[in-house]
């Protein structure tokens, strides 16, 4: 073997480890990060914060159950709000639209897909927060919902662009009508990969906070209703971990492992639901 | 990236052959109109969110015009508002995130797409995937509470000691500052990188590497001189979503840039970055001016996205329509 060679076989193995190193230092990150949840919010995790309300500085103990109720509640809005734009839109999209409308659909989702959650925020602000002068619920999910929108549009079309052509021609040559076509063959043909889209969908804003900072606020109470500022999960880990008390600290460090723990729970669920699908290619 | 082909029927020989009218009494307009109202609702949302950016910043559009990108005081309590800080600090943190992150993904990505057997690839990327998912304001907390203090005790000292000389690396070590957000933010990004950067890998024909491979070239020159080139406007266009991302990140830099309006030459200085003065001054603003001049800031902020993400998407669709194509002749 010439020294040239040699050199050249040397350089090969030795940039050849340095990727798998790449690979391995970014996927730590993820290892490193839920042990940091872990070992520093673990303890804090138990019967209190999820039924309790926060308590001033000073008192020990204490949960963040009014957080959990509002983000539960703006998520709820976000899904009714979102998921069915996003759904009927996929359908027509897929099933009905011609070149130039899709195309004009389409563009305006994926700008959408790609505004700063803050400049989402400040939407939300404008078109529902300011004109009724008040901080709410309302306006939360509303800023939440409008970033399900896209995600779900965009590969919910995909899954039922998936669904094999033979199957459409096949329902039609029974002699039912395209809606029927659509209702009973085609979206069940695709729900799994439909399913899966939604839920990606509602992990990703179940962890957004700046939308949330001018448009739900924040809370240290229950919030009664729709129409009121409420606390939410994401905007109390902020606020928390910015503040200068440990205990404070240790419950964000708690907030934050019981969010994230949701949100991987729900996108391993998702994509175990897809990976038992049929006929669905996976974008 | 490529899906199956799909002729989507949109008026089938049945269908084209009936009347309006039966088409009508069978459902089909009705469930055409009503998925319609859904889709143009997509487009109406999207045209009032620009509207709206552009009407709520009105009056800070005509008093500044374009000085307010050229002057750097901000100050509420006289009105004056100049974006610069904000505008620099958005650019050098995201700059400072792709000079960690790029060369960290797009090796995670060569190693997932060239060399790991495709059970490992697929479990690496699982979790590159999860990683993705990770929400912003965890990365804060992470930084708030790992990141500054290593920097503050170890890295920012060691960078003085060893490069204190350039510019760059002057002043006190505060731990929060720019260096300190772009690797928070760089942390972040590298997942979309990867992930991208892999998938238009993947999508280059064997062929390409194959032929490398006969003329004698290592495995690492097949897959540098040939495979990264072939998908070079792919990975081009990862970069690019992955820099929407980071200039557009909010929580994540609020929390360890230090949000101090300054224009430093030292990365080791506290700064502030646009989604960081919204997300902290918005709900506080004192004056029209005030709000609207935040608005301003939201509409500069979208358009930088909106043009970078555009691109992305451009150059990701044309290399793995390069890929696919070809891996058929």
């Amino acid at each position: 073997m010439s020294p040239r060679l040699r050199w050249r076989k040397f350089v090969s193995g030795f940039m050849l480890t340095m990727t798998g190193v790449c690979a391995m230092v970014a996927v730590s990150v993820l290892f490193l990060i839920l042990g940091y949840l872990a070992v520093h919010g673990g303890t804090s995790v138990n019967w209190n914060f999820f039924t309790k309300l926060p308590v001033p500085v000073g008192e020990t103990g204490g949960g963040m159950a009014n957080a959990i109720l509002g983000s539960a509640k703006m998520l709820l809005l976000a899904t009714l709000f979102g998921v069915p734009i996003g759904f009927f839109g996929a359908i027509y999209l897929a099933e009905f639209s011609s070149g130039s409308i899709a195309f004009v659909v389409r563009y305006a989702a994926d700008l959408l897909n790609g505004v700063p959650s803050i400049v989402i925020g400040i939407f939300a602000y404008s078109l529902v927060v300011h004109p009724f002068r008040q901080y709410s619920t309302l306006a939360g999910g509303f800023a939440l919902g409008l970033m399900m929108i896209p995600i779900t549009l965009r590969s919910t079309e995909e899954f039922l662009r998936g669904v094999p052509n033979p199957l459409r021609e096949a329902a039609m040559a029974l002699g039912a009508s395209k809606w029927k076509t659509i209702a009973t063959v085609i979206v069940p043909a695709a729900y799994r990969g439909i399913l899966t889209a939604v839920l990606l969908a509602f992990a990703r804003v179940a962890g957004e906070t700046a939308p949330l900072l001018f448009t739900a606020l924040g809370n240290q109470f229950w919030s009664p209703g729709w129409t009121h500022p409420t606390a939410s999960l994401p905007v109390m880990i902020y606020t928390y971990a910015l503040a200068p008390y440990d205990d404070w600290h240790r419950q964000a460090w708690a907030a934050g492992l019981v969010l994230l723990v949701l949100i991987l729970v729900i996108n391993i669920v998702a994509r175990a639901i897809l990976s038992r699908g049929i006929a669905v290619p996976r974008s | 990236m490529a899906t199956t082909t799909t002729i989507v029927p949109s008026a089938g020989p049945v269908a084209g052959s009936r009347s309006f009218l039966s088409r009508l009494r069978e459902g089909d307009e009705i469930a055409r109109m009503f998925t319609f109202l859904f889709a143009a609702s997509v487009v109406l949302i999207t045209v009032l969110l620009v509207f709206e950016l552009w009407q709520g910043s009105v009056l800070s559009r005509h008093k500044f015009g374009f000085n307010f990108f050229r002057t750097s005081v901000w100050d509420p309590i006289f009105e004056q508002f100049g974006a610069l800080p904000f505008i620099y600090g958005t650019l050098v943190t995201a700059a400072i995130a792709l000079l960690i992150a790029v060369p960290l993904g797009i090796g995670a990505a060569i190693f997932l797409a060239e060399l790991a057997p495709a059970r490992v690839s697929d479990t690496l990327e699982f979790f590159i995937d999860l990683l993705a998912a990770v929400p912003s304001v965890i990365y804060g907390v992470l930084g708030i509470f790992i990141v500054v203090p290593l920097m503050r005790q170890y890295v920012q000292p060691a960078l003085k000691l060893s490069l204190g000389f350039l510019p760059l690396f002057q002043g006190p070590a505060y731990g929060v500052g720019f260096l300190t957000a772009g690797v928070v933010l760089a942390i972040m990004v590298i997942p979309y990188i990867i992930s991208v950067s892999r998938e238009v890998l993947l999508s280059v024909p064997r062929d390409q590497r194959e032929a490398a491979l006969s003329l004698g070239a290592t495995r690492w020159e097949s897959t540098w001189k040939v495979v990264v080139p072939f998908a070079r406007a792919g990975i081009f266009g990862s970069i690019f979503l992955a820099l929407a991302r980071a200039l557009g990140e909010t929580m994540a830099v609020t929390m360890v840039v230090g949000n101090t309006p300054m224009i430093s030459s030292s990365l080791l200085s506290p700064g502030y970055s646009i989604a960081a003065v919204i997300a902290n001054e918005f709900t506080e603003a004192t004056g029209q001016l005030h709000t609207q001049s935040l608005i301003e800031l939201g509409l500069v902020l979208f358009i930088l996205t909106f043009i970078l993400n555009g691109f992305a998407r451009l150059l990701i669709v044309a290399t793995s329509k390069r890929g696919s194509g070809m891996g058929h002749v």
